[in-house]
């Protein structure tokens, strides 16, 4: 059997969670071995109407109540007392950050190793991943041993697909045996005020500042920019050590994952890093004084240039363009 | 109190990966080495509770001998200690660096010095396998936190944050416990001269740990598949505005 460990809000899966149910699917396939899913949290039940759309034909809930709260090694002793008794020969959780968390605790607890981050996913003796490193510059293929195989799925490495048919889906509600022990760790969530800004992720225009902006005030120009197309700014790593801007919007391997309609990379240099967080990117326009720079290559358009002078004349053409006409 | 940060030696990549002629490794012919930013901003935390609460820091690596590069970077910013876990370059998998990690914390304790806080990096920057700081914490029967981007020690316990999409959520737990920390945390300070210059002539503790087969077997590194496309060149400084605006146009962001 292959298990999916799915995440949900209020039952509703995660769509990272569809993905790890396609790809679950695909495997059991592949192994000719049934396909279950659990899910943590009482409400986790409500799962059942969307994993039947993905060949489940069990949905665990551990639903003991105070698993409702993320608890990241009661979840995990959850997860790993269910796979002990039912004897799956691969859980597959999602690589989000709680996925990512669940499933060290269970490798911990089971001491099992773990390919987190996999991309592709070939079964048999031995047992084959793909799994990505540097953020996704560099993939590793791996054997991965142990009784039961224990993986994470890279966000988006397929799309999640819905099956026409539908199973016939069993809940199995379970109470794993719990103690104060596993609840040491509860974290509570706490919601932010929605400040009406646009946020890096959802934005369809970002534009993002490097170390050739110059300074912090440099910063003006984007800021003008993303005021008249409706985006974000964002920045390089080099632009945040310098403290020109936070650390919250620096893109990147170890900053935010962005996929906006257009990014425009303002005197950044393009390193692997800072591409991992813009590559899902549907256009990227390069300004840069360097036509060698590695950003221009990766571009779908470039302007070699200093980023002042070039943003100074766009953002000057666009407010004439919304100038209303007088008369 | 009595803070252990531990770190990881890879290649500092830039512009372009290349491999090594078996694709076992990247080719670091022409780079310099460093540590995950994640755990840069894990070593500055260590020494600003230090500097904040007193006790002592000290910085573990495992890895080649050549990894006394990015211990002496650490001291140069304010840790006192080092202890490197010497292999001989091949690289351990997650199973076998935790176990080494936990047999060194052991040895220790064994020796009369525990530690109130054990650090690491969310994931490590080259082979990211985002569980051996979870999997210390289980060995050494500890809570564990991580991803966080705040922390605040009271009276034997830890405050910590960490970022979700919708805002923030919030732990609070008992010390002894192991955080894996996320860039962002702090902003990490440059070493001064004063500060490399002591970190030279620090000594460093080594211990040579047993190597295991952990599960998780590299076979070979490959690059992803790049798609074919070109870049259109719109034009060079100010001349290029039009162009650029009539892109936007083109894409339907004006
Ligand atoms: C493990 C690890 C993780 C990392 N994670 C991240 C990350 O999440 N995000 C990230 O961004 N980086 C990350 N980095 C750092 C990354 O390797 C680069 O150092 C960083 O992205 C460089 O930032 P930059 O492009 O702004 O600066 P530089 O590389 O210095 O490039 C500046 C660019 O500006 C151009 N320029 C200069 N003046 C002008 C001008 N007047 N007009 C126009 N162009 C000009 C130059 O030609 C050059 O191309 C990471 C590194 C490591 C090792
Ligand atoms: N070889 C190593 N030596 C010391 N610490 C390590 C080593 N490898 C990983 N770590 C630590 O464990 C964290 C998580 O690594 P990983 O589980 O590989 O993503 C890293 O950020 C480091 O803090």
């Amino acid at each position: 059997m292959v298990l999916a460990f799915i995440e949900h809000l209020n039952g509703a899966p995660t769509t990272l969670s569809l993905e790890v149910l396609t790809m679950a699917g695909r495997l059991s396939g592949e192994m000719a071995v049934p396909l279950e899913a659990v899910a943590i949290g009482p409400k986790g039940a409500a799962a059942a109407g969307i994993v039947t759309s993905y060949g489940v034909s069990r949905l665990h809930v551990g639903d003991d109540p105070r698993l409702a709260d993320y608890a990241p090694a009661g979840w995990a002793r959850a997860v790993a007392e269910l796979t002990e008794r039912v004897n799956p020969e691969v859980v597959i959780g999602t690589a989000s950050d709680r996925g990512s968390e669940v499933m060290a605790h269970v490798a911990a607890r089971m001491k099992l190793p773990l390919a987190a981050n996999c991309t592709e996913i070939a079964p048999g003796d031995p047992f084959t991943v793909t799994r990505q490193r540097w953020g996704g510059s560099l993939l590793e293929e791996a054997h991965l041993k142990g009784r039961v195989k224990l993986l994470t799925l890279a966000p988006h490495a397929l799309a999640a697909e819905a099956s026409p048919s539908r199973t016939e889906v069993a809940t199995h509600p379970f109470t794993p045996a719990l103690d104060d022990k596993d609840f040491r760790v509860r974290l509570v969530p706490q919601v932010e005020a929605d400040t009406g800004k646009i946020s890096l992720a959802q934005a369809r225009v970002v534009i993002g500042g490097g170390r050739g902006v110059g300074s912090a005030e440099g910063f003006a120009s984007l800021e003008e920019l993303a005021g008249l197309l409706g985006g974000a700014v964002g920045c390089s790593r080099a632009v945040t050590s310098l403290g020109w801007r936070p650390h919250s919007d620096q893109v990147g391997q170890t900053g935010m994952r962005i996929a906006p309609d257009l990014y425009i990379a303002c005197g950044i240099s393009g390193a692997i890093q800072h591409m991992v967080g813009c590559r899902a990117a549907k256009h990227i326009l390069a300004i840069n004084t360097d036509a060698a720079a590695p950003i221009v290559e990766q571009a779908d358009y470039a302007v070699i240039g200093d980023v002042q002078k070039v943003l100074s004349s766009v953002n000057a053409q666009i407010r004439k363009l919304r100038e209303v006409p007088v008369g | 109190m009595n803070v252990l940060v531990c770190v990881k030696r890879v290649p500092a990549t830039a512009g372009h990966i290349a491999l090594s002629a078996d694709s076992q490794e990247i080719d670091t012919r022409y780079l310099g080495f460093t540590v995950s930013p994640h755990e840069e901003c894990a070593v500055e935390e260590a020494v600003r509770l230090i500097e904040k609460h007193g006790g002592s820091s000290t910085v573990l690596t495992l890895g080649p001998e050549v990894a006394i590069d990015q211990l002496r970077d650490a001291m140069a910013l304010g840790i006192e200690r080092a202890i490197l876990l010497e292999t001989d370059g091949r690289e351990w998998d997650p199973v076998a660096t935790a176990a080494a990690i936990v047999e060194a914390i052991e040895a220790e304790r064994a020796a009369g010095r525990s530690y109130d806080l054990v650090m690491f990096g969310n994931e490590s920057a080259d082979s990211a396998g985002y569980q051996i700081g979870v999997r210390v914490a289980d060995a050494l029967d500890l809570p564990c936190v991580t991803g966080i981007k705040a922390l605040e020690i009271g009276d034997g316990e830890a405050m910590v944050r960490r970022q979700t999409e919708a805002g923030w959520e919030t732990a609070e737990l008992s010390l002894p416990a192991v955080l894996t920390v996320k860039e962002g945390i702090n902003l990490p300070r440059y070493p001064s001269l004063p500060g490399r210059l002591r970190a030279k002539k620090k000594e460093i503790e080594r211990i040579k740990p047993q190597w295991q087969d952990g599960g998780l077997e590299k076979i070979r590194l490959k690059l992803p598949v790049q798609v074919e496309h070109s870049v259109e060149i719109l034009g060079k400084n100010g001349d290029a505005g039009a162009q650029v605006v009539e892109l936007f146009q083109r894409l339907r962001l004006l």
